[in-house]
């Protein structure tokens, strides 16, 4: 299990049933954004374009996130890939809504679901 | 007249204390719970876009943010000291090309604030927000 981790960002990950999941804790914005941005892109180059990202404790994503977010989309998309969300925090869930990026990225309740999901769609 | 005026340098760590700055007075001013994540979520794209935008162009010019009630609203003003037509957040070769829209910031601003004014101004770009206060909690209240 890998660890990055400061105050305002905790970045986990690990793999579960050959999906890669990354926890999410803290801040995602314009300061914290880049070093999601930075594993996803890590990830992706180490050949995981299954991802699951898991936000149910992030406690702020602005526009910058959403960004690295949809970045990451596309770039496991190029892949044939697949980057989905776990997120039941409406306050989270609204800048999606107010964006209509509830549209763009699977959401989910939690990471079981997602996980089954993307098994039920190979 | 602003309650509390904020002045930070244009660096991305300082967008959070905005922000927590924001939410404390919004709070104070009467603000009801339901609006605060809106509060502290427009404070934050707008301060986001400022930094991006003195960064690229005027890097030793603080960005300046006010907040304060004006009657029965809660008003944040940040101030962008470049303009809007000046404002090269595309043009950075170290970023990287852009996944959202240019404006994007601006649309979700738009989506959060009750009312969003933007207008230039002889100190630069001015984005002010204002939300409605509660009835209980109005200006005048002491801190």
């Amino acid at each position: 299990m890998a660890l990055e981790e400061s105050v305002d960002l905790k970045l986990l990950h690990h793999n579960k049933d050959g999906i890669e999941i990354v926890d999410v804790e803290g801040e995602i914005d314009v300061y914290t954004a880049p070093r999601l941005r930075e594993l996803l892109i890590e990830l992706v180059n180490d050949g995981h374009y299954q991802l699951v990202v898991n936000m149910e404790k992030v406690e702020f994503l602005d526009s910058t996130g959403l960004g690295v977010l949809v970045g990451g989309l596309k770039r496991v998309r190029a892949h044939d890939g697949s980057l989905d969300l776990v997120c039941t925090q409406e306050r989270i869930l609204k800048i999606f809504r107010i964006t209509g990026l509830t549209k763009v990225f699977g959401i989910h309740d939690t990471v079981d679901e997602a996980i089954a999901t993307r098994k039920s769609e190979k | 007249m602003a309650t509390v005026e904020v002045t930070f340098t244009p660096l991305p760590a300082h967008v959070r204390t905005a922000r927590l700055v924001a939410s404390a007075v919004a709070r104070r001013s009467g603000i009801t719970e339901a609006l605060l994540d809106e509060v502290r979520l427009a404070v934050g794209e707008a301060c986001s876009r400022a930094v991006e935008s003195h960064r690229l162009n005027c890097p030793g010019e603080p960005v300046r943010v006010a907040l304060g009630t004006q009657g029965d609203r809660f008003e944040i003003e940040v101030l962008n000291a470049g303009s809007v037509s000046a404002t090269r957040l595309a043009g950075d070769p170290r970023r990287e090309p852009a996944v959202v829209p240019t404006g994007f910031s601006l649309a979700v601003i738009a989506g959060l604030a009750d009312d969003v004014q933007i207008s230039e101004t002889s100190a630069g770009t001015s984005v002010k927000m204002s939300w409605p206060l509660s009835g209980s909690v109005a200006a005048g209240s002491p801190a």
